[in-house]
This record gives structure tokens, sequence and C-alpha cells, in this order.
């Protein structure tokens, strides 16, 4: 009877102990994810929650932001987005770059990668480094380099394809239906992160496949298509999420080679550049609002359809969907 | 001796097949080799081209046939004057002559090697001739470009907002991965999934409120709103820290949870001095990342100039390029030098880490 007693008694003390330990560990830990956590609320859940809200008022950054400098004006904002003769096409340059860009910045950092993962390549490391390498030059450097790399006359690119016989070479920045393709070629000029991942990616397939591919004589164009695609595909699908999430944001570089206006001609008038120019040029925060909220659902309704059919189509070797 | 023969005959055939196979790997070397070559030469043309125009002097761009490389004009004195050099055509020839006396279809030239023989006339028109050049790199580009920004302050700034910043991302980012690796909490997963979704989050869908939050907190025209949000980790790099500090064994904390330590002291005691390469790598990324940062500077710190960091400092340049290349061109190259001699000290950390980010997911 009283050891019967005594184990009920260790156990609920051990089990008090338990309890007392969980509790230690959460107070713990929420502790320590509380920066993030106060970060999330402050700098970003609220602040999203309050441009939906601004998106329904006038205000304008020119007066102090307070009851009575700002009126409530329903759905006129969103009103005034059907008139706006920017808004639409800037959505197009935006959605240009994006169609060109994410294609390029896949296949050419994909073709870096397979070349520095070549076997046959002699130091590759060094090629590796250097085709990194412009990844870390500051953007405003970048934009002033491509500024005059393809300036018409005297910049290297015109010259070489002069060179190489083509008669009259692009404008680029000069010529508003090139303008747009000549930042194409700014953003794939930094395309090392992705080609690090799908470096990655390749290294980590196994040889064995390769090896049974042989066997069963497969080609080297048919292994690719069928072993490495496939099995680099989690790889492939990260960086096309990244490259759909930066392409919808993408303005800063458009800024400072055409200005506010996205010269020439507005060709390099981008959507977020609508926005910025709404928001701290004009002061226009009400209406800016309503950008930044188009700019908020277009990133999160491609995300979202990206992840609906990047789930059927990646492979996941390990079987677990992540 | 029919054996024999067949012996010979199928051990030279397999000497011809392993020749073959070697000569084919260097020549498969070779032309994968070259392919890489040419890759990297079309990638490396704007960095060649902006080095070159910063150490040229802009008239250099602009006089037709002179070469792509900074040089000058090679010139020959002769009797106290510098006579520029042309490689001239002559039925012995080309020779190197010193222009003197430039005529229409005829012109006055010395020879350099000759001088004694004095001044002859040579046919020929001199405009059609090659100017002779020699490689003369200028500094007088960065010195412009030196007088015209103040590059000191410009490079002040930008550090210590870049280490400031790197600082406070580094402490909050430790801590929260460390919570989410190492402690049991309710919806711990939930609150990762939203970690790892504010990945997605445009900047734009916050800016404006932000802005207006620090205006009124005071904060706008100071380097505030730039450096407190580093205080509270970011998605990216909590990422990189938490994959690395899941794969530290638990045994160490453990030992040490029962010596009684904490595990604040847990985590610095144990948990860091492991993560060096991870903590390396999330140094490296947020530092450039502050570095580079162009947007956030110039909405919160419009107009105050002494507290630009360099990207804003120098964007002007982007525009003025056509006006002053080679000013232009050595601004370009001063404010890229540090980033790219901080990749090249650390590049095994830095290619690591994104594939932490990249492949792990």
């Amino acid at each position: 009877m009283s050891a019967v007693t005594q184990t009920n008694m260790t156990s609920a003390r051990l089990r008090s102990r338990v309890s007392a330990h969980t509790r230690r560990q959460w107070t713990w830990g929420l502790l320590f994810l509380l920066p993030w956590i106060i970060g999330f609320f402050a700098f970003q859940l609220l602040p999203i929650v309050f441009t939906v809200f601004l998106s329904f008022t006038d205000y304008a950054a020119t007066s102090e932001f307070k009851l009575g400098n700002f009126n409530f004006v329903g759905f006129e904002n969103y009103q005034r987005l059907l008139t706006d003769q920017i808004a639409l096409p800037s959505m197009g340059v935006t959605l240009k770059f994006a169609l060109i860009g994410i294609p390029l910045g896949l296949v050419i950092p994909l073709l870096m990668a397979l070349l520095v993962n070549s076997r046959r390549l002699i130091a590759s490391n060094i090629f590796r480094t250097l085709f990194y390498l412009p990844t870390v030059i500051p953007v405003v450097a970048g934009a002033i380099i491509f500024n005059g790399v393809l300036n018409s006359q005297s910049g290297w690119l015109n010259l070489s394809l002069k060179a190489l016989g083509v008669a009259e070479p692009p404008r680029w920045f000069s010529d508003p239906a090139w303008a747009g393709f000549a930042l194409n070629l700014l953003a794939i000029w930094a395309v090392g992160n992705a080609m690090i991942i799908l470096l990655a990616g390749l290294q980590g397939v196994p040889t064995e496949l390769y090896e049974a591919a042989t066997v069963d004589g497969a080609g080297p164009i048919t292994q690719f298509f069928y072993i490495t695609v496939p099995m680099i595909s989690p790889v492939i699908f990260y960086n096309v999420t990244i490259g759909v999430i930066g392409a919808f944001q993408y303005f800063v570089p458009a800024l400072l080679i055409g200005g506010t206006n996205g010269n020439p001609q507005g060709s390099l008038m981008f959507f977020p550049m609508h926005f910025y120019r709404e928001a701290f040029v004009y002061s226009h925060m009400g209406y800016a609002s309503v950008l930044a909220v188009i700019i908020f659902v277009v990133t999160m309704a491609a995300t979202g359809v990206l992840f609906y059919f990047g789930q059927r189509m990646v492979y996941y070797a390990s079987g677990e969907v992540s | 001796m029919a054996t024999t023969s067949l012996t010979s005959s199928s051990t030279n055939k397999s000497i011809y097949r392993r020749v073959w196979s070697v000569v084919r790997e260097i020549l498969a070397r070779l032309g994968v080799t070259s392919l890489g070559l040419l890759m990297l030469a079309i990638f490396l043309l704007p960095l060649a081209y902006v080095l070159s125009t910063s150490l040229k002097l802009d008239s250099q761009l602009t006089t037709p046939g002179a070469p792509l490389w900074p040089a000058s004009p090679s010139t020959y004195n002769y009797e106290g004057t510098d006579y520029p050099l042309y490689d001239i055509p002559t039925e012995d020839g080309v020779r190197r002559l010193a222009l003197v006396g430039p005529h229409r279809e005829d012109s006055d030239v010395v020879d350099p090697d000759h001088p004694e023989q004095g001044v002859f006339n040579i046919k020929g028109r001199w405009r059609t001739w090659d100017a002779v050049y020699r490689f003369d790199p200028t500094l007088q580009n960065f010195y412009d470009a030196w007088r015209q920004v103040n590059f000191l302050r410009l490079f002040r700034n930008s550090l210590l907002l870049s280490t400031i910043s790197t600082i406070g991302t580094l402490i909050a980012c430790i801590l929260v991965a460390y919570g989410f690796t190492r402690f049991q909490l309710p919806g711990k997963n939930i609150l990762f999934v939203i970690l790892i979704s504010t990945i997605v989050l445009p900047p734009q869908a916050t800016i404006v409120p932000l802005y207006i939050l620090f205006n009124k907190l005071g904060w706008t025209g100071t380097w505030l709103p730039l450096l407190v949000p580093a205080f509270f980790a970011n998605a990216y790099d909590v990422f990189l820290l938490r994959q690395y500090f899941m794969s530290i064994p638990r045994e160490l904390d453990e030992a040490a949870m029962i010596d009684g330590a904490n595990p604040f002291r847990i985590l610095v005691s144990i948990i860091i001095p492991q993560a060096v390469p991870a903590i390396t790598a999330v140094t490296i990324f947020h530092f450039f990342f502050v570095w580079n940062q162009y947007f956030e500077p110039l909405v919160y710190l419009l107009g105050k100039e002494k507290l630009y960091p360099i990207s804003v400092g120098i964007g002007a340049f982007v525009t003025t390029f056509g006006n002053y290349p080679g000013r232009s061109a050595a601004t370009a190259v001063l404010a890229m030098l540090l980033p790219a001699v901080m990749f090249f000290l650390a590049q095994r950390q830095f290619m690591q880490g994104i594939v932490v980010t990249g492949v792990e997911k």
C-alpha cells in the first residue's frame, strides 16, 4: 500500500517536473523568438494591414498623419486605377521584363553551372569565382557600367556586334524598344546565386543514375532531360520562385538609368516605379497604397500558382514535399 | 605463329584505342575549356570595359582609331618638339615615322631611328595612317571623382550602416534561429512557415506605413529606419542559421544543461562557437545587402546628403555617364572595390551560405 502510494507520488512529481520542464522550454523558446515576432508584427503584418487601410483614404504625405488630415474616400482610389494612364502600360513593362528575365535567369545560370560542373573544364574553381563576381557588384555600379557598355556608339557591346558584322546594332537605352531588354541583360549579369544553387543541385545527383543510363544506351541529351532536370527540379523551382518574386519588385536600376519618368519614353516605367513616384515624388499615399496592394496581390497570386503547379512537377528524391 | 600475330595485332589495336581515348579526352577538355573561356569573356566584358574606361581620358573615347585599352599617342621629340608617330605604308613595307608637317596628299616626316637624315617628304594622306599608341593608364578620373564627391564620407557612412546593421542582424537572427532549433513550442512549425513566407513579401507593400511611422517618430532623415529593423531578424538569415544549428549534435548542450547552464549560456558557449561558418556567411550576406541597398536609404534619407551611403551618393553618376564617362566609371570602380575584395577573401563561406539557403529548402 505504502509502496503503491510512493510510486504514485513519484510519477506525480515526475509529471509535474516534466510539465515544469515543458513550461521552461516554452518560456525560453518564446523569449528567443520574440525579436522576430515583434519585428513581424511591427514591420510586416501591421504595415500591410495599414497599407490596405490607407488605400481607402486620400492621405497625402505633405501633412502630418493624424485624424483630420485625411478622409475616407471609399473605393475612389481603386476607381482611379481605371483611368490611370500609366498603371496598365507600366504593368506591361514589368510583365515583359518578367517573361524575358525569368527564363533567361534560369537557362543562363544553368548553362554556367553545367559548364563549371563538367569534369572536363580545367580550373573550374576559377570559372565559378569569376562567373559569380558580377553578382557582388553594387546595383548602382552595375547601372553605371551597363549605361557605358551598352552605349550605342562607344559601348563595347555594339563595337563587338559591329565587328561581328551587325550593321546597325540596337541603341539599347536610347531606344524604347530595346531599353527593357537592356535591363534584362543587366539582370542576367548578376545570376551568381542561381548558378551556385544549381551547381550544388547538379553535384547532388547520384552518379549511379548516369552510369545506369549509359549502360542502357542513353546519350548525354537524353540523360540531361530525363535524369538531370527531374533530379534538380526542386532547385529549379526555388530559382523560378525567387525570380518571380524579384521581377515584380524590380525597378531600382530603371530608376537610376531612366529617372522617375522611365525614359526613354516611359519604356522603363516599371509598375513598382509608378508606385514609388506616386508615394514619394507626388506624396499621393492613398493612391500609392492601391498600387502597393496590387504589387502584393500579384506577387502572392504568382507564387501561389507557382506552388500549385510546382508541387506536381517537382520531384523530391527523399519523397517529402517541402 | 598464327596465334602470336593475332595477339600482337590485338595488342596494337588496344594501344591505338587507348591512345585515341587519351587524345579524345584532351580534345574534349580543350573544347569545354575554350567554350568556358568564351562565355567568361562575354561575361567579364562589362568589367573590362569599366576598368579600361576609368583609366583613360574621355578624349580617347571620341578619337577615331584609338584603341580600347587606356592609351595615349606615342610621340617622338625632334629638335625640341613632340611629333606624333604613325605607322606609314611605303614601298619598303610599313615604317614608323614621326609626322612633322601634315599636308593633304603628302607630308613631311622624320625617321626616329635616323634623325640625322632630317625631315623628308613622303606621299600619301596622313589621315589614313595608323597612329601609334602606347599603354598609358591615367588616374585623372579617380582624382576628379574624388574631388567631386566626398568619398571618404560615403565610405564611412556605408561602413557604419553595414556594420551596425550586420551586428543587429547577427544578434537577432542567432537568437531566433536558436529558438526555432532547440525549443519545443506549440505552433512552432506554423510560426516557421510564416517566417519563410515573409520572403515573398514585396517591400512596396509595407514601406508607406513604415515611412509614416518613422516620420511620426521623427526618425526620417536619420539612420534609425535603416538600422532598427535589422535588430528584429529576417527570414533568409534565420533560415540559414537554423539549418546549420540543426546539424550541431545535441549531446553537448544536454551535457551543459545537466551541469546547470541556462539556455542563453549554452547558446553563447556551445552553439555559437560551432556555427562559425554559418555566422560568417550571414555576416557577409548582410554586409553586402546593406552596402548595396538603394531604395530604403533613398526614401528615408532624401535630401540629407551628409548621411548618404555610397549607393545613393553616387546614384547621380549613372545619368551623367554620357558627359563624363571616365569619372563615372571611376566612381563605379570605387563603389565595387570593397565588395569585390571581401568576396575574393571569403568566397568559400559565401558560396556555402548560398547553397544552404537555396538547396536545403
